[in-house]
């Protein structure tokens, strides 16, 4: 493989336009923060100042070119930095003072490790001479998210802001993309020093592999003509790399089954006839098995999780794997790759285009036998859903009409849980960077936030936070930014009045004992909190629905509805469950359909 | 599990040994033995860890360890294509009527006493695990009362040196 220098700032980034003969300018610290991330192309920040943070809030007040929206908690300006970033494949930047500030991004930082996005994090830092003495608000915060970070970079000088600032957003944003952390010491930031652009990075270490080896290529190649069974296992890579045209025109060309993982939902069209679906515990039947009987995986950017595999060693048990991915330590991690191929999915799939039209001229692929199997499965076990038998509303009715009355060039970010999967199946996604969740990590209280990002980003499309009950608490306090902030996100709450695949788990596989997964918020109860009076209190449009004939009057209001946030709060059914699944710990050959209702499957 | 000795290249920065440990700690392997030291060129450091580990899971950790932004360079040194050698300093009990065989045992080694006192010596001595480790078993009838040793210490045989494979361009 071919080892390329790490790229430098891109040169569209104009250094000031001082005569090189004169002296640079001198800034505060603070000053070269604004400066840099201005000059690295910086629009938007997430944040909440403190004591150590101070002096760069003092230059953010005295400026217009970077817009600073203020959060309620910080754990919203670090998810809303990742909806920033996921929507719109832009850096997400989040500022929190030291201490507590910094510790409550912990859980944001987290979630981008997990699902790559570039998210640099901005902490204070007590002043130098003080750290290590367990001053105020002190805490370590580069040794508590080292594992969790891509990188960071701890600043107690002023002349070494613009570098690491640079370093940082370089970090992020290439190979594969993931957090990075600049912890600023208080003193940093007040005192002053020549302002020298652009600065000199010193990464000797950091070169993201870009360009994959051509014979290895040319061998998945080869390997894909000859397959009869071969199936395109795309992952979240796939966005990150900006690379859904490449997989567009080499899914067509080869005709081969795609299938696209939870993170990777929007990479390739819904509505794209070769297109079976989400994989894994709750995949359709029909991806999950041509991912399990498949003689052939290719898999792009995607990392084999345990939500995709099933039991690891019984998955896909004839299947020779390609595996591409710009992370070397993804290869091999879980699943032993025949061919391996580092490189961006972009570049990738694109050469492999070309590779696989030079083996077709060798070898005649012939799939149809393969097709024939697998539009059996689909037209025998396509997705759907029964109505709840307490004849209350059904939760994927709600999320399949907002999908609908939509459409593909809206952005919806989910919580996690129950709605999370049924927002991932009922929803056509036709586009990348239309679907944000936290995959990996699985972070309650994502999706309000993110949502809010999202819509700083990419102010003119409708922007849907498709929550649960028990999720929309941990993270509503956004909902007072957005009205502040004129951020009209529209979050549905996909209100069954627990925590909803917690209890579908305690249903399944713990007897029905429903161990504290009650909340309390729907149907018969107290409805403690009243969601439609916490979204007025919060000057946001609530809305209550609890029939189906109320569901699409709802949604078209809350389409109609920019001048402020809204909230409907849709009471459902708590009965309603997650099909199909594979349980947890089994081979996929033991996807359900429904309870207790497994298809039969090709025998071998 | 098998032994296997790492050679990282590393930019002296803060932290770095926190996170190479780190690596380590979070994936369960333990690090039996871990030298640090500059290396010759200005600003970067060579870290030897000797670890016990299978090849699959050592090369997810050498493929993780080589993602961390301040390691350049990564060797696993083969035995057989490396010098690798312990350094010991041990404190051990001798007078008037051990001491001669305690030096008779340092010669026999080619170890080095580098301080007398009336009741005990202090000895160095290097050389690969194996002949540390017996030269310590020469040494335990007569008391030993205290060890302070090196991790590993390896190099590669030959001309070629790990940083020139890194900087050659």
């Amino acid at each position: 493989m071919t080892t390329e220098p790490y790229p430098v700032p891109s040169p569209s980034v104009s250094a000031p336009s001082a005569e090189p003969s004169a002296p640079p300018k001198v800034l505060t610290g603070s000053g070269a923060i604004l400066e840099t991330l201005k000059l690295l192309g910086v629009t938007d920040v997430f944040g909440l100042p403190g004591g150590a943070v101070i002096p760069l809030y003092d230059e953010i007040m005295s400026q217009d070119d970077i817009r600073h929206i203020l959060v309620r908690h910080e754990q919203g300006a670090g998810h809303a930095a990742e909806g920033y970033a996921s929507s719109s494949n832009r850096v997400g930047v989040a500022i929190a003072t030291s201490g507590p500030g910094a510790t409550n991004l912990v859980t944001a930082i987290a979630d981008a490790y997990m699902d790559s996005v570039p998210l640099l994090a901005i902490t204070g830092q007590v002043f130098s001479t003080l750290m290590g003495t367990d001053a105020f608000q002190e805490a370590d915060i580069v040794g508590i998210t080292m594992p969790i970070t891509k990188h960071s970079f701890l600043v107690k000088r002023p002349e070494d802001i613009p570098a690491a600032l640079a370093s940082a957003f370089l970090i992020c944003n290439t190979g594969r993309p993931g957090p990075v952390l600049v912890d600023i010491t208080k003193d940093a930031q007040q005192l002053s020093a020549p302002f020298i652009w652009p600065p000199k990075l010193d990464l000797p270490g950091y070169r993201p592999i870009t360009k994959a080896h051509g014979k290895q290529v040319q061998a998945a190649a080869a390997l894909l003509a000859g397959a009869s069974k071969p199936v395109l296992y795309v992952g979240g890579g796939v966005i990150r790399a900006k690379a859904s045209e490449e997989l567009l025109e080499f899914a067509e060309l080869s005709k081969t089954p795609v299938v696209t993982t939870l993170m990777a939902r929007g990479a390739f069209p819904d509505s794209h006839e070769q297109h079976l679906g989400m994989p894994g515990m709750h995949g359709t039947v029909s991806a999950v098995l041509a991912l399990q009987e498949s003689d052939l995986i290719i898999a792009l950017g995607a990392r084999f999780d345990d939500r995709v595999t099933g039991k690891a060693s019984e998955f896909a048990p004839n299947a020779t794997i390609v595996h591409v991915d710009v992370d070397p330590a993804e290869i091999g991690k879980i699943r032993a790759a025949d061919v391996p191929i580092v490189g961006d999915a972009k570049d990738v799939i694109a050469d492999l285009t070309v590779a696989y039209r030079d083996a077709i001229a060798t070898t005649t692929p012939d799939i149809h036998e393969w097709w024939t199997y697998l539009n059996g499965l689909r037209e025998k076990f396509p997705l759907g859903y029964s109505e709840p038998a307490d004849g209350l509303l059904a939760p994927q009715y709600v999320i399949k009409r907002i999908g609908e009355l939509t459409g593909p060039e809206g952005v919806y970010a989910a919580g996690v849980g129950q709605h999370q999967m049924w927002a991932a199946q009922f929803i056509k996604y036709e586009r990348p960077n239309s679907w944000l969740n936290s995959g990996g990590a699985g972070t309650m209280g994502y999706s309000v936030p993110a949502a809010m990002g999202a819509k700083v980003a990419q102010p003119d499309r409708t922007v849907w936070a498709i929550d649960g009950d028990g999720c929309f608490q941990m993270t509503n306090q956004e909902l007072a930014t957005c009205t502040i902030n004129n951020i009209p996100i529209k979050v549905a709450i996909i209100n069954n009045s627990s925590l909803g695949m917690v209890r579908q788990w305690q249903s399944l596989f713990y007897d029905g004992r429903h161990s504290f997964t009650d909340l309390n918020t729907g149907h018969g109860t107290a409805m403690v909190p009243d969601f439609v009076k916490m979204a007025d209190a919060y000057g946001a449009l609530g809305i209550r629905v609890t029939s189906a004939d109320q569901v699409d009057d709802a949604i078209k209001l809350a389409l109609a509805t920019n001048d402020r946030p809204v909230v409907i709060d849709f009471i459902v059914s708590r009965d309603a469950m997650v099909w199909p699944m594979v349980p947890q710990g089994v081979s996929n050959s033991f996807v359900q359909y429904a309870k207790d209702h497994a298809p039969t499957w090709e025998e071998e | 599990m098998s032994t296997h000795v790492l050679s990282l290249l590393v930019e002296d920065k803060p932290g770095l040994l926190t996170r190479v440990a780190g690596l380590f700690a979070r994936r369960g392997f333990n690090i039996e033995s871990l030298a640090v030291g500059h290396s010759e060129i200005a600003g970067l450091s060579r870290i030897t860890i000797l670890v016990d580990v299978e090849d699959a899971p050592l090369e997810q950790v050498t493929k993780q360890l080589n993602k961390l932004i301040n390691v350049i360079k990564i060797v696993e040194l083969d035995p057989a294509q490396s010098v690798q050698r312990e350094h010991l300093l041990v404190k051990v009990r001798a007078d008037n009527s051990t001491r001669s065989q305690v030096l008779e045992a340092v010669t026999l080694f080619r170890a080095r006493v580098v301080d007398v006192a009336t009741d005990a010596v202090v000895i160095e001595v290097t050389g690969d695990s194996g002949k540390v480790q017996a030269f310590l078993r020469v040494l335990e009838p007569y008391g030993i009362k205290e060890i302070a040793q090196s991790g590993l210490l390896a190099i590669g045989r030959g001309s070629k040196s790990i940083t020139e494979r890194v900087f050659k361009n």
